[in-house]
C-alpha cells in the first residue's frame, strides 16, 4: 500500500456495503454441530477415565442428543427464520455437557454407596435429565409453533401477575424439602419447582406493565442530590414487589427466589426508566431485606454462617449438609488452572446434591479454571445475545421482554455461581440447563424459545414499503 | 487408560470448549446489524453474478461477447485498479474493494460509501465500470459538484489511476 497514506488504517482492504441481514441459519447449523460433538467428546473423555473402555451408552445418548438438537434446528429454520444464530447452540451444549456430567456422577461409587444407604436403592439421574431434555425441547418447539408474536403475550399482562402470584404462593402449602419450601410435589408425577416457571410469567407481567407506567416513573420525580428521587405513589409497585419477596423469604425460606423476584424487577424498572436513583433503592431495599430476614430466621441464618465461615463446619456439625460450601470450595482448589481430568476429581465428596446445587464444583475440579471460565462465558454469551435482542427489538414490549428473560437467567447464574464459590450466601437455585431438575431445564428451554422468536421479529428485515401512487392523496386534512 | 492419553484428552477437551467459546464470538462480530465489513475477495462470485445478470438484461443479443467481456474486467486487466481509497476527510482510510460493482457515494444511508460532509449530497456521484473494465464516474446532479483532479465533472469521465476525486472535503483515489 502506498507510502503517502495519512493513517495507518488505510492499509486494511475491506468492503463496506449495506446488505440484508442474512438469516445466519447454516451458521447456526454448524455451530450446533460443533455443540453436539463437545459432549460427545466429554461423554468418551469421562468413560475412558473411570472404566478404560468408551461407555456403553454413547451411542445412545450421542445421537439422543443429536436428534433433539437437529428437530429443534429444522423447527428453528421453519418458523423462526432470522433468528439468532447463537442461541440453540449455546444451549444445546450446556444441556449436553450438564448430561455428561450428571452421567459422571451417577457412576461414582462414593454416590452410589450414599444413595442406597439412605434410600435403599439408587437410581441414575442422567435418563431423567435426557427424558426432562426431550420434554423442554418440545417445549421449545411448542413455544415457537404457537406463539407467532411475542406481543401477543401483552394481552396477558394482568392474568400472568395472577399466575405468576399463584405459583410463588403455591409452594407455602407444601412441606419443606431440605428447609426450604419451593416445591409442588403431585403424587405419582414427582415434584415441580413452580419458582423456574415463574420467572418467565414474571418477566412478561413486569414488561407488560413497565411498557404502561414507564413514563410516569422516569419523568415524574423531583431531582436531590444528584439523584432522581420518585413520587411517593410511584414507589407503591416496587414496595409491593419487595414485600412479595420479603414475604417468600420469610415463609418458604429462599433466599434465591425472592433475590430473583426482587432483582428482575429492579433490572427491568431500571432498563425501562433509565434512572440509575432505582438501582440504589433496590440495592438498599434487598439489603435490608436481607438482613432483616437473616437475623431471625434460622435456615436462613445457617447459610448465611455457613458463607461467612464454611470451614467452622467440619468442626461444629460434622454429620449435616453445612459443610457442602466447604468441600466445594476444596474442590475449586484442588482444580487448579486446568483441573484434574473429566471423571478423575473428587467432587463426589460432596454427596448431598452433588449433581445438582453444586455441579459447577464438578465444573471446577475436573475442568479447572480453564474450563469454569468457559462455562461462565458460554452463560454470558446467552446472556449477551439477550440483550443484543432486546437492543434489536423494534416494539417496547419485545424490549423489556428480552430484557427481562436474559436479566433472570443472568441473575440465576449469579446466585448459584456465587452460592457455589462463597461469594454470597448459598440458595436453592438450579444452574440453568446444567443442573439435574426437571422443572429447571423445561422453563429454560421455553425462555430460550421466547428469545428466539423476539429475535426472529427484531432481525427479520423489514418489507420495503409498497410504493402506491396514491399515497400523496390519502392525507389527513383537518379544518 | 494411559496417563499420556488422559492428559491429553483433558487438555484437548479444554482446547475444544475454548474454540467453541471463540467462534462464537467471531459469529458475534460477523453478526453487527447496519453496514458489513467484508474482507476483499469474499464477495467476488456474488457480484460478478450479479454483474452478468445486469448485462445479460442489458444485451441479450451480444450475450458471448459480453460475457468474456465480464469476465476479464471481473480478474482485472494488467494495470487495472483494484481499490478505491479515501484518503481526505473524515472517512480517511477506507477502502473498497472494485470488483465490478457499481459504488454510490453520498449522504444517503444506502450508499455504499456514506459521506458524513456537509458540502456533499445526497446521491452525489456513483462510480462503476464501463464495458471494457474502464472506472467511470459521473456526477449525480449534487449541489457543489464532483472534481476529478481540478475540473467539476460534467458528463461521465474515465477516471486515471490515482487521480483525486473531490467531494466536498472528501478525497477519492483508485489505486492498484
Amino acid at each position: 500500500m502506498s507510502a503517502t497514506s495519512p493513517l495507518p488504517n488505510a492499509t486494511a482492504t475491506t468492503t463496506i456495503s449495506t446488505v440484508g441481514l442474512p438469516s445466519r441459519r447454516n451458521t447456526e447449523l454448524a455451530l450446533l454441530v460443533f455443540a453436539v460433538l463437545i459432549p460427545c467428546f466429554a461423554y468418551a473423555n469421562v468413560g475412558l477415565a473411570m472404566d478404560g473402555a468408551m461407555p456403553s451408552g454413547m451411542l445412545g445418548y450421542s445421537l439422543g442428543l443429536g436428534l433433539m438438537a437437529g428437530v429443534a434446528h429444522l423447527v428453528v429454520r421453519k418458523f423462526a427464520r432470522y433468528a439468532d444464530p447463537l442461541l440453540l447452540p449455546l444451549a444445546t451444549l450446556l444441556n449436553g455437557l450438564g448430561l455428561v456430567l450428571i452421567w459422571r456422577l451417577d457412576q461414582s461409587p462414593r454416590l452410589i454407596q450414599r444413595a442406597k444407604s439412605a434410600f435403599g436403592s439408587f437410581q441414575p439421574d442422567a435418563p431423567k435429565q435426557l427424558l426432562f431434555t426431550a420434554v423442554g425441547i418440545a417445549l421449545f418447539i411448542g413455544v415457537l409453533m404457537l406463539l407467532k408474536d411475542h406481543r401477543i403475550l401483552q394481552r396477558y399482562t394482568y392474568i400472568s401477575m395472577a399466575v405468576a402470584l399463584f405459583l410463588l404462593v403455591v409452594p407455602m402449602f407444601f412441606p419443606a424439602v431440605n428447609g426450604a419450601k419451593i416445591w409442588i410435589s403431585i403424587p405419582g408425577l414427582g415434584t415441580i419447582q413452580p419458582g423456574e416457571f415463574a420467572k418467565i410469567v414474571i418477566a412478561v407481567f413486569f414488561s407488560g406493565y413497565l411498557m404502561v407506567k414507564r413514563d410516569a416513573l422516569a419523568l415524574a420525580s423531583r431531582r436531590f442530590m444528584g439523584m432522581y428521587l420518585p413520587r411517593g405513589r410511584d414507589l407503591g409497585p416496587i414496595l409491593a414487589v419487595w414485600a412479595m419477596s420479603i414475604l417468600i423469604l420469610v415463609f418458604e425460606t429462599d433466599l434465591g427466589t425472592s433475590l430473583l423476584f426482587f432483582g428482575l424487577f429492579v433490572v427491568m424498572l431500571y432498563v425501562a426508566t433509565e434512572r440509575t436513583s432505582w438501582i440504589f433503592f433496590g440495592l438498599l431495599m434487598s439489603a435490608v431485606g436481607a438482613v432483616g430476614v437473616a437475623t431471625f430466621e434460622s435456615h436462613v441464618q445457617k447459610r448465611v454462617n455457613a458463607w461467612l465461615d464454611p470451614f467452622a463446619c467440619y468442626k461444629t456439625d460434622p454429620s449435616g449438609a453445612c459443610q457442602q460450601i466447604g468441600d466445594a470450595v476444596m474442590s475449586f482448589g484442588s482444580g487448579g488452572t486446568l483441573g484434574s481430568g473429566l471423571g478423575q476429581g473428587n467432587s463426589d465428596l460432596i454427596g448431598f446434591a452433588a449433581n445438582a446445587d453444586f455441579i459447577l464444583s464438578t465444573v471446577g475440579e475436573e475442568l479447572g479454571l480453564a474450563g469454569m471460565m468457559a462455562l461462565l462465558l458460554l452463560y454470558g454469551l446467552i446472556v449477551e445475545r439477550g440483550v443484543r435482542t432486546a437492543l434489536a427489538a423494534r416494539d417496547p414490549f419485545g424490549k423489556l421482554l428480552a430484557v427481562g428473560l436474559s436479566g433472570a437467567f443472568a441473575l440465576q447464574v449469579f446466585v448459584v455461581a456465587g452460592g457455589v464459590m462463597g461469594l454470597i450466601p448459598l440458595t436453592g437455585m438450579t444452574m440453568p440447563f446444567l443442573a439435574a431438575g426437571g422443572s429447571s431445564i423445561i422453563a429454560n428451554w421455553a425462555l430460550i424459545g421466547i428469545l428466539i422468536r423476539i429475535s426472529d421479529t427484531a432481525r427479520r428485515p423489514a418489507p420495503s414499503p409498497a410504493s402506491s401512487p396514491d399515497a400523496e392523496m390519502t392525507q389527513v386534512v383537518r379544518p | 487408560m494411559s496417563e499420556l492419553t488422559l492428559t491429553v484428552m483433558r487438555l484437548g477437551f479444554l482446547a475444544v470448549l475454548w474454540l467453541f467459546v471463540i467462534v462464537a464470538v467471531q459469529v458475534i462480530r460477523s453478526d453487527l446489524f447496519g453496514t458489513r465489513v467484508t474482507q476483499r475477495g469474499s464477495r467476488r462470485g456474488d457480484t460478478g453474478r450479479q454483474q452478468r445478470a445486469a448485462q445479460q438484461a442489458a444485451a441479450p443479443q451480444q450475450q458471448p461477447r459480453q460475457q468474456s467481456g465480464g469476465r476479464r474486467a471481473e480478474r482485472g486487466r494488467r494495470g487495472a485498479p483494484t481499490k478505491l481509497v479515501v484518503s481526505e476527510g473524515s472517512l480517511t482510510g477506507t477502502t473498497v474493494a472494485l470488483q465490478g460493482q457499481t459504488i454510490s457515494l453520498g449522504r444517503a444511508h444506502d450508499s455504499t460509501i456514506v459521506l458524513d460532509d456537509d458540502y456533499a449530497s445526497s446521491r452525489h456521484a456513483r462510480i462503476y465500470p464501463d464495458r471494457d473494465g474502464q472506472w467511470i464516474v459521473e456526477d449525480l446532479g449534487s449541489t457543489n459538484g464532483t472534481y476529478l483532479d481540478r475540473t467539476r465533472l460534467t458528463t461521465p469521465t474515465p477516471i486515471p489511476l490515482g487521480a483525486p476525486i473531490r467531494i466536498g472535503k472528501t478525497v477519492i483515489e483508485l489505486r492498484k
